[in-house]
């Protein structure tokens, strides 16, 4: 197997393994659409961090921070409905980005290849960040278990209980919007979400617990990788979508089983 | 009352949203073993009243005093856990502190439901839901069980034995319960002190006093006949059924939607 393609693998399969867990939270506290903004925003992060000169993975990471705490600042003046909030700042913030791109004079900034990833010029610089910052974000998601889970079942329970409802929703928001700008190269901005939700969705059939869902789902994430990537090597297909539709026949395949789990 | 025996203690609590004031000047003491319950129409200030004892509600004006070292058991109106969430009664009940098997199984027998511990949170009726919140907030151990409307989501027939564990796990642990509740009938048989509120005190004291008030008929349009045989036995019947005072007949149901009225 060639080279590009082994980095494509290891890169794939090191988003998948950090996105199945976190997505389950974000399937669990229905937050898909805020996974969308997040990602929507990767585009000016990245416009940012060309102008800036920093690391492109850290400058989408910040930008999406930011956003969070727009958003969390909006919704404490309750004047407009979340989803309404996250149109507004998910479409605002994809349509800055794109002027943005387009306004760097000094580098040609190939648009596609953030839209929809890039997986097979994943480099040794990309698969240091993907694994070091995966491993980070998964250690940091095992520290947040259980508050979130609490939160995740009533938050004004888990305030009562004690659980420092605030803080552990920042952290949360951190680590979504680490893990987006890790499965940006991978899957394009505007795919992020899938490798979010998809896996996880298609293991909750099978799961008893959250932690074998969550484990589930980093599973079904990787394979999926591995099946996008294959039919992508073999019939020449954009790497991105085809890990994503191949995800999406997991999904479906699943559907075909008898409930394992519980309910 | 022996003012060491309070539990929570409000002082002159007012509550404002914006400029709308949901609370005003509230005085509010829940002793130890002592079953204390919120009546009132919907937007009184029942919940947001529990919430501001809970500290879940910055107060306006006023104080909150909470005994130092308070245990408090809360259990929320409603417990809605998605259905992609895989968790089990067992599960859910350690989610808030280590607790072993034993103390589990133990805690969820007193409250009739130990047949539950390994079915999906999922799949429990309205009754056997609250059942299990019931025995989450006994297993933290709590000298002060909070109740917000515990027997909305139960059917009529559950609503009566909901209140009947209530008031037998208050008289076996000695916890202080504070609770709103919208259902006369029942709440009020196994009631210490019932406060009928609508953004201020209206009236408060033995339900079989609150009940004669003016106000609290005014608000309710019930007169004590009108309540259950086994209820209203314990007073004298002659109050009469056409009461004056009833000119605005708030529902009563139990169909507030609004957990922050």
């Amino acid at each position: 197997m060639d080279d590009f393609l082994l980095r494509a693998l290891a890169g794939g399969i090191g988003v998948a393994l950090v996105a199945g867990p976190l997505g389950c939270f974000v399937v669990w506290r229905r937050m898909a659409y805020f996974g969308d903004t997040l990602s929507h925003a990767a585009l000016l992060g990245i416009a940012l961090g060309f102008v800036a000169g920093i690391n492109l993975m850290l400058a989408v990471a910040l930008v999406g921070l930011a956003l969070a705490g727009v958003l969390v600042l909006m919704q404490r003046q309750r004047k407009l409905a979340t989803d309404t909030l996250l149109g507004l700042l998910s479409h605002t913030t994809l349509s800055l980005g794109l002027i943005a791109v387009a306004l760097l004079q000094t580098v040609r900034v190939d648009l596609m290849s953030y839209l929809f990833g890039d997986i097979l010029a994943v480099s040794g610089g990309d698969l240091a960040w993907i694994w070091g910052g995966g491993a980070v974000v998964l250690v940091l998601l095992a520290w947040l278990w259980r508050p979130l889970l609490a939160m995740t079942v009533n938050e004004d329970l888990a305030r009562v209980e004690g659980v420092p409802v605030l803080a552990t929703q920042l952290g949360f928001m951190m680590l979504m919007a680490a893990t987006i700008a890790l499965a940006m190269k991978v899957v394009g901005v505007l795919l992020i979400t899938a490798l979010l939700i998809i896996p996880a969705a298609c293991a909750r059939r099978f799961a008893r617990t959250p932690e074998i869902m969550a484990g589930l789902a980093a599973a079904i994430g990787a394979l999926s990788v591995c099946g996008g990537l294959g039919a992508s090597f073999r019939a020449d297909l954009p790497a991105g979508p085809a890990v994503v539709v191949a995800a999406a026949a997991l999904f479906l395949l699943s559907q075909l089983f008898p409930r394992g789990g519980t309910r | 009352m022996s003012p060491e025996a309070a539990l929570i203690k409000t002082t002159g609590l007012t509550v404002q949203f914006g400029r709308r004031t949901v609370l005003q000047s509230v005085d509010l003491v829940v002793s130890a073993g002592e079953v204390v319950t919120l009546v009132g129409p919907n937007g009184a200030g029942k919940s947001t009243l529990l919430r501001a004892v809970l500290g879940l509600q910055r107060p306006s004006g006023g104080t909150v005093w909470r005994k130092p070292g308070l245990r408090i058991g809360y259990m929320p109106q409603r417990l809605a856990v998605d259905a992609t969430l895989p968790l089990t009664v067992r599960r859910l009940l350690a989610l808030w502190g280590p607790v072993t098997d034993a103390a589990v199984d133990e805690t969820l027998r007193e409250v009739g439901a130990a047949s539950l511990a390994d079915s999906p949170v999922q799949s429990l009726s309205g009754g056997e839901l609250q059942r299990v919140m019931l025995a989450r907030a006994l297993l933290r151990r709590p000298d002060l069980l909070v109740l917000d409307e515990p027997a909305q989501a139960v059917d009529v027939a559950g609503q009566a034995t909901l209140y009947a564990l209530i008031d037998a796990i208050r008289r076996r642990h000695g916890c202080g319960v504070l609770m709103v509740s919208h259902d006369l009938s029942y709440a009020i048989s196994g009631t210490d002190r019932l406060i009928c509120l609508n953004g201020h005190v209206c009236c408060a004291g033995r339900p079989e006093d609150v009940r004669r008030h003016p106000d609290f008929q005014a608000l309710f349009g019930i007169d004590p006949l009108a309540m259950p045989a086994w209820l209203s036995a314990a007073g004298p019947h002659s109050h009469g059924a056409a009461t004056p005072g009833c000119q605005h007949p708030h529902d009563p149901g139990p169909k507030d939607k609004h957990p922050h009225g």
